[in-house]
């Protein structure tokens, strides 16, 4: 994965790499919290030990103490815990404040999570799927909600969750949740939908890409066919692949939310409530930008439409890669 | 003895409780606190076959499940997926964790250790099991016959929304809720009303206390998921908009009225397996419980506490950072008593005669499993960490932890503690040894695998993940079938005694609280003549009161 291919600040047994100025912050109170863990755990397990072994029944006759407290015993084991609880709180709450304070400089990106994909919407009109562009050393804002994906598929929870940055926050539907980053190398850092959202949701997967910020508005950019690295089927297959269209669509004939792709080119399906198609170009072309129109037989109208977020250059890839999957 | 009857057990002239009766009505129509414990026993214990059964498969499907170029190749479809974990939960959560101890070691002990002749209510009891197993059989079909595809936390909107039964499978948890408050209300009266004279509630076996702290909550809080599962079926009939952002609902609002119950609830869960392994560990160490009151109070603090601290998870959900700040704060104050407890218990052991039979070893794996459980609870009270491992394997590794380690653990020592009493027989003493120690090992390779993935950043609830979260998933499905494989010998250890020939002693242990002074299994109506107590719950004669003062 990409994510483990970083070099600095790598990933440890317990966390990943830290790729935010809040990851440092985070880590020290969770390295704290492991170690208050570790020795209270190894000491409460070494002294049950040795009282097992100290105090195990030789006999059965064997005699026991009378004890059964002690007010200042009680006390301290009472107190003890109670400051290093406090501690922790205090660290965690200003981690916390951290997290929701976000800074004046901070450049807006649109989130929207629909089942099951991520969409950026970046404020010079760039419509971006499931690949989070943003520049490095800049704190950006993300302005989160839900949508519908159609008209008969209502919009659920999802959550945004950026395992490098340490930061995650809810996206509901009808109202908007703010999170803030600032990313502090360049890479790629794997993004995960973490509420629960139905048979796409371990699908739910993005990457955020941070790039240096004088590479940031070329990188937005969408990036044209090159004939001469890859044929257009393979140009389509990239396409498809990171526009979520695995998420509902399988290559292999098996059935998921959407038809499946394999044979499908020059195929007759039927549709509901007015007899056959033949998966032609034009009707390829037609689901894509206006999936509503003619729906599969005992299929849900469940897509949202791509118009104007994939260009006729990738729409024409698509076509082909399908068109490959015989 | 210090507590006597008029006869002691051996000279009993009644027959057991179990063979007092005959014939397949004589259990149906009992109203006899022990048949229907047993009832319940057999009941939980089947579901907690059909739970457990459902989480190997989940688990036996996530061995393989790495998503290449967005595809993946399982033995699960992502539906079946989704339904496999939420039969998985629905059933461990309503139908075993929630009634393992109160209901099932509850029902058979609560009265016994009181000295008296039944609950206070005991048709009331009859009706409460008949409504959980109504209930029950109605939730699991519509699990498994209709299906379910929300997880047992039903968020919504995606709940108003899923195709799958959710108005069925939401009534199926209302009527449920039903058998627990009639529960609670019966033990909270036989507690107070039904004390044999001389039991003080200072002389109370901790299992009692324990047993009425639950009580409490499952009367104030089951109401809360009565009416919010109601509101669900409302908003989903009639189109009102409560919980469902489309309608004018509030999604959030939902996820408070949820954790309003669904917190409370898991010290329902956690409480009583408290009260158990302060049972098994003083009696198997002969020692008076470190800190009676401490233990006892803490119980009730926990309870009360265990009602402020729900939106603790819902740190990320969009709740008002105050908020999240102030349910920060009283989760931490919930975790001191419980620490108290934990302390005491080791304490407990500090000069005793310490017995590792198998009530004892499940004891130790109990204190083991959940000090881990409830220390890696401060990760997620704390709100800054929090906020990384919300809704990721961390958190499923963690309630495992309380859960299954805590919870079903104690359950598990109790029933090897208590079966002689229940049915006269010794169980299997090296099955039940061998038991713990898989049990012991195949936990912890299932759960603190996850706790690494979840750090890493393993989100719950996925049908497939990246590649390199698949080692951990392997070595948490190998302990899956190491843990199922103790389980199995557990069973061999209890069930495999009934077909002893010879009865058990009548007091295998020495235990000196009341449950133990009744004939060995008890006579129907428990005493014969009324029991007086005269001393504390764990004034055992090993006590060398010649070794100092009992308070420092």
């Amino acid at each position: 994965m990409p994510s483990l291919l970083l070099q600095n600040r790598p990933a440890t047994l317990w966390l990943p790499e830290q790729a935010s100025t809040l990851a440092p912050s985070h880590d020290g109170l969770f390295y704290f919290i492991y170690w208050l863990c570790v020795v209270s755990f190894v000491g409460l397990m070494a002294t049950m030990t040795y009282f097992v072994v100290r105090y195990r029944r030789r006999s059965p006759d064997q005699r026991t103490s009378p004890l059964s407290g002690s007010l200042r015993l009680e006390i301290v084991w009472s107190i003890i815990p109670a400051i290093f609880l406090a501690i922790v709180f205090a660290w965690g709450l200003k981690g916390f404040v951290q997290y929701q304070s976000v800074p004046s400089n901070a450049i807006d990106i649109r989130v929207v999570g629909y089942k099951w994909f991520w969409e950026y919407r970046y404020a010079n009109g760039t419509t971006l799927t499931n690949d989070l562009i943003v520049p490095v050393n800049t704190p950006v804002r993300l302005i989160m909600s839900s949508e519908a994906t159609s008209a008969d598929d209502p919009a659920v929870l999802h959550s945004f969750f950026v395992p490098a940055f340490r930061v995650k926050r809810d996206v509901l539907p009808y109202r908007y949740t703010v999170m803030w980053f600032e990313a502090t190398q360049t890479g790629e850092f794997d993004v995960f939908c973490t509420e629960y959202c139905g048979a796409g949701h371990s699908k739910m997967i993005g990457r955020v890409i941070v790039v240096e910020q004088d590479e940031y508005e070329d990188a937005l950019a969408p990036q044209p066919w090159d004939e001469n690295v890859e044929t257009l089927a393979q140009f389509g297959e990239r396409t498809f692949q990171s526009n979520g269209c695995t998420a509902c669509h399988s290559i292999d004939g098996s059935r998921m939310v959407g038809p499946s792709m394999a044979g499908l080119y020059g195929a007759s399906r039927p549709i509901t409530g007015e007899g056959q198609v033949t998966a032609d170009e034009n009707y390829l072309r037609e689901s894509i930008v206006n999936p509503g129109a003619r729906i599969v037989e005992s299929y849900p109208n469940a897509m949202p439409t791509f118009a104007g977020r994939l260009t006729d250059q990738q729409i024409d890839g698509i076509i082909a890669y399908i068109q490959s999957l015989q | 003895m210090a507590s006597t009857v008029a006869e002691t057990p051996a000279q009993s002239t009644h027959v057991d409780y179990l063979r007092a009766k005959s014939g397949i009505m004589s259990w149906l129509v009992t109203v006899d606190h022990k048949r229907i414990g047993v009832m319940y026993l057999f009941s939980i214990l089947f579901f907690f076959l059909i739970g457990g059964l459902a989480a190997l498969i989940v688990r036996l499907a996530l061995y393989d499940a790495v998503l290449v170029d967005g595809q993946v190749d399982s033995i699960l479809s992502p539906d079946a997926y989704n339904k496999a974990f939420t039969l998985h939960g629905a059933i461990m959560t309503f139908l075993v964790l929630v009634p393992s101890i109160p209901a099932a070691l509850g029902n058979f002990l609560l009265p016994l250790q009181l000295g008296a002749k039944d609950v206070a209510f005991p048709k009331l009891n009859l009706a409460s099991f008949y409504i959980y197993t109504f209930g029950s059989l109605f939730f699991i079909g519509v699990l498994i016959h209709q299906q379910l595809d929300t997880g047992w936390t039903f968020y919504t909107p995606y709940s108003t929304t899923s195709s799958t039964s959710v108005i069925l499978a939401t009534s199926g948890a209302f009527i449920l809720g039903f058998s627990s408050i009639l529960t609670g209300v019966n033990f909270i009266v036989t507690i107070h009303k039904m004390r044999a004279p001389g039991l003080t509630w200072n002389r109370l076996p901790l299992f009692v206390w324990a047993a009425y702290a639950t009580s409490v909550i499952q009367v104030l809080a089951t109401p809360v998921i009565g009416i919010t599962m109601f509101l669900l079926i409302l908003e989903r009939t009639l189109g009102i908009g409560i919980f469902d952002p489309a309608l004018g609902g509030d999604p959030i609002l939902f996820q408070h009225f949820f954790w309003f119950y669904s917190h409370p609830v898991v010290y329902v869960m956690i409480l009583p397996a408290f009260g158990v392994v302060s049972e098994l560990i003083t009696v198997h160490s002969r020692k008076n419980i470190f800190g009676y009151s401490a233990i006892a109070a803490s119980s009730v603090a926990i309870a009360v506490i265990g009602f402020l601290v729900w939106g603790h998870h819902m740190f990320v959900s969009g709740q008002s950072g105050v908020s999240a700040a102030i349910f920060s704060a009283l989760t931490f104050l919930v975790a001191v008593p419980t620490a108290i407890k934990v302390f005491s218990w080791i304490a407990t052991m500090y000069k005793g005669s310490i017995q590792l039979n198998t009530p004892m070893w499940y004891a130790l794996v109990f204190l083991f499993l959940f000090s881990i459980g409830g220390l890696t609870g401060i990760f997620l009270g704390s709100l800054a960490t929090d906020v990384h491992l919300h809704d990721t394997y961390y958190v499923v590794a963690h309630f495992h932890y309380v859960m299954m380690g805590g919870t079903l653990i104690a359950f598990i020592g109790g029933m090897f503690h208590w079966w002689p009493k229940m049915f006269g027989k010794m169980y299997l003493e090296p099955w039940g040894k061998l038991s713990a120690l898989l049990v012991f090992v195949g936990f912890n390779l299932t759960f603190f695998t996850q706790f690494v993935m979840g750090t890493q950043g393993m989100p719950r609830r996925y049908h497939a993940y990246l590649e390199q979260f698949q080692i951990w998933h392997q070595l948490s499905t190998i302990g899956s079938w190491i843990l199922a494989l103790g389980l199995v010998f557990a069973a061999i250890s209890l069930f495999g005694s009934l077909f002893r020939k010879e009865n058990c002693e009548a007091n295998p242990w020495g235990a000196v609280s009341l449950e133990w002074h009744a004939a060995t299994p008890p006579i129907e109506h428990n005493f014969e003549g009324t029991v007086v107590c005269e001393h504390g719950p764990y004034e055992f004669p090993e006590i060398d009161h010649s070794q100092g003062p009992a308070h420092i």
